[in-house]
């Protein structure tokens, strides 16, 4: 074995096993890569087969669980892509290891992370994301009896809900930014094009039905003393203040992209321009799921099949898919409408709110700034260690500065890494 | 749940967690902040995935280590704030 694949793919969430079991299927040598410890990508984070059964998504996971062990790919997990060396060739890295790796095609299937927006008190401790709870609580954290505000936009709230209930927190509140009509209007869309969707949100609210779910309605502040106490939300014109041991807080998802903007490829409205190939603007490069449009898991699954059939020059097969691509794609597209974000979210950060949190950069600092550029050179905003992740996404909504281009590493690795002249090839499959 | 355990030090403390407990979720269980931010706040975790770098600790001597993407292993030390 060699480190020399016909297929890389990045990112083993739903789209990128969908796309390289379809081209490890049709004969391709084929390597998964993972920055977790295990495949799945968030959703499907900490299923097993055994137990798949019952969670929702089950069957798909299973199926493609299944596959995946069947077709011969090669799988890397634990491993994080760190620079495109040079074309056709990545260098990856797991704690002090770092390996290069070459291919014919790269397919992106880097998924998405929350939008975090800043208000006074999203530093304490016992803020999270709502989908960082949630991963939180799958990964062993103890949510019994713990009181938690799920709140943010998005249709993970009323999931994140839902499955911290069942993990024995008290839920004390859902509120959701976006107004009811806007949902109301995504509502009557899936009853004709996507029951399913709709089954589905309809039973995450089932089991959180005797809790408050509000629309139009938001955090405006998180107070306490060393941690998470109270909350304050803003509901139709009144606010109030609810007691909690947790606040679950994200805006929405957002797309990784720091791999996609290394390579070059083009980028529009936030998301990644692709062909009916799934090809980017870059030769030999696609992108998948959440990379072109948030849609979540069936959207993952067939643009992930599209690119696979496409890597192995099956393209026949790939327009077979074309009505359910479509079909996740007109579906990405209301989600995006139905939870835009309102203009009275970019007045929630006071003065001494910190929008960075890697360097702590308060709103009155980046306020006085007029591009993201010089937010960085004159405060350090976007340079600590999360490069801009966190921030960069509030920035864009803040102060709408557009984000800078990413420079390698695209994550912060060890000199030893940077420093490797590669050792590629025989040596790696030691 | 599994029954299984492992121990591991938290900040010297001796902790027990059920195995497949990820460091982040053991250091938030123990009460500990991951980190300290630059200007001296308590920090924990919030992305949960890897993203925002809040969780960062010391595991084993290595500085930096993202908890959240790490598994509590039998003797491993960890040093948070």
């Amino acid at each position: 074995m060699s480190a020399r694949f016909d297929v890389v793919v990045a990112g083993a969430g739903p789209g990128g096993i969908a796309a390289a079991v379809v081209a490890a299927e049709a004969g391709k040598r084929v390597c998964l890569l993972d920055a977790n410890s295990s495949t799945g990508g968030q959703i499907w984070r900490g299923l097993h087969t055994e137990t798949a059964h019952r969670y929702p998504h089950d069957a798909a996971f299973a199926a493609w669980i299944g596959r995946l062990a069947k077709s011969g790919c090669t799988v890397w997990a634990g491993w994080q892509a760190v620079d495109l060396v040079s074309p056709g060739r990545l260098r990856i890295e797991r704690e002090s290891e770092s390996r290069d790796i070459e291919f014919e095609r790269l397919i992106l299937a880097t998924g998405a992370r929350e939008r975090f927006l800043p208000f006074p008190g999203w530093t304490l401790p016992g803020v999270m994301g709502a989908g960082g709870a949630q991963a939180l609580v799958k990964a062993g954290l103890d949510a019994r009896g713990k009181r938690v505000i799920v709140a943010g936009s998005g249709p993970l709230l009323l999931a994140v809900a839902a499955n911290l209930a069942r993990a024995g927190a008290i839920i004390e509140g859902i509120f959701e930014q976006a107004p009811l009509t806007g949902l109301a209007r995504l509502g009557l869309h899936l009853i004709a094009a996507q029951p399913g969707k709709l089954v589905e949100g309809a039973r995450y609210r089932l089991q959180t039905f005797n809790t408050r779910f509000r629309t139009g309605s938001w955090v405006t502040r998180a107070e306490g003393r060393g941690c998470v106490e109270r909350v304050s939300i803003a509901s139709r014109g009144r606010e109030y203040a609810i007691d909690c041991d947790w606040l679950a807080c994200g805006f929405h998802l957002v797309p990784n992209l720091e791999l996609p903007r290394l390579l070059g490829c083009r980028i529009d409205a936030g998301y990644v321009t692709v062909d009916s190939m799934q090809q980017s603007s870059v030769p030999g490069v696609a992108c998948v799921g959440e990379l072109t449009g948030i849609g979540g898991l069936e959207k993952a699954l067939v643009e992930g099949q599209i690119a696979g059939c496409a890597a192995a020059g099956r393209e026949s097969h790939a327009r077979a898919l074309y009505p359910q691509l479509r079909r996740q794609q007109n579906f990405a597209s209301r989600l995006d409408r139905a939870f835009a974000l309102r203009g009275e979210l970019r007045d929630l950060p006071a003065d001494g709110t910190m929008v960075c949190r890697c360097e702590d950069i308060t709103h009155q600092a980046l306020a006085a700034c007029n591009s993201w550029r010089q937010a960085r050179l004159h405060t350090r905003c976007g340079m600590g260690p999360c490069q801009g992740r966190v921030c960069g996404a509030a920035a864009e909504f803040l102060y709408g500065w557009s984000p800078a281009d990413a420079r390698p590493p695209v994550y912060p690795a060890q000199v030893s890494t940077l420093a490797a002249a590669g050792n590629a090839a025989g040596s790696i499959d030691r | 749940m599994v029954s299984e355990e492992v121990s591991i030090t938290i900040n010297g403390k001796l902790v027990r967690v059920a195995a497949g407990t990820s460091v982040a979720a053991a250091v938030l269980m123990a009460g500990e902040p991951s980190r300290i931010s630059v200007t001296g706040e308590a920090r924990a975790p919030l992305c949960g995935m890897g993203i925002c770098m809040e969780c960062r600790v010391t595991i084993n001597g290595v500085p930096h280590q993202r908890s959240c993407m790490l598994t509590c292993a039998q003797g491993m030390e960890v040093v948070s704030g």
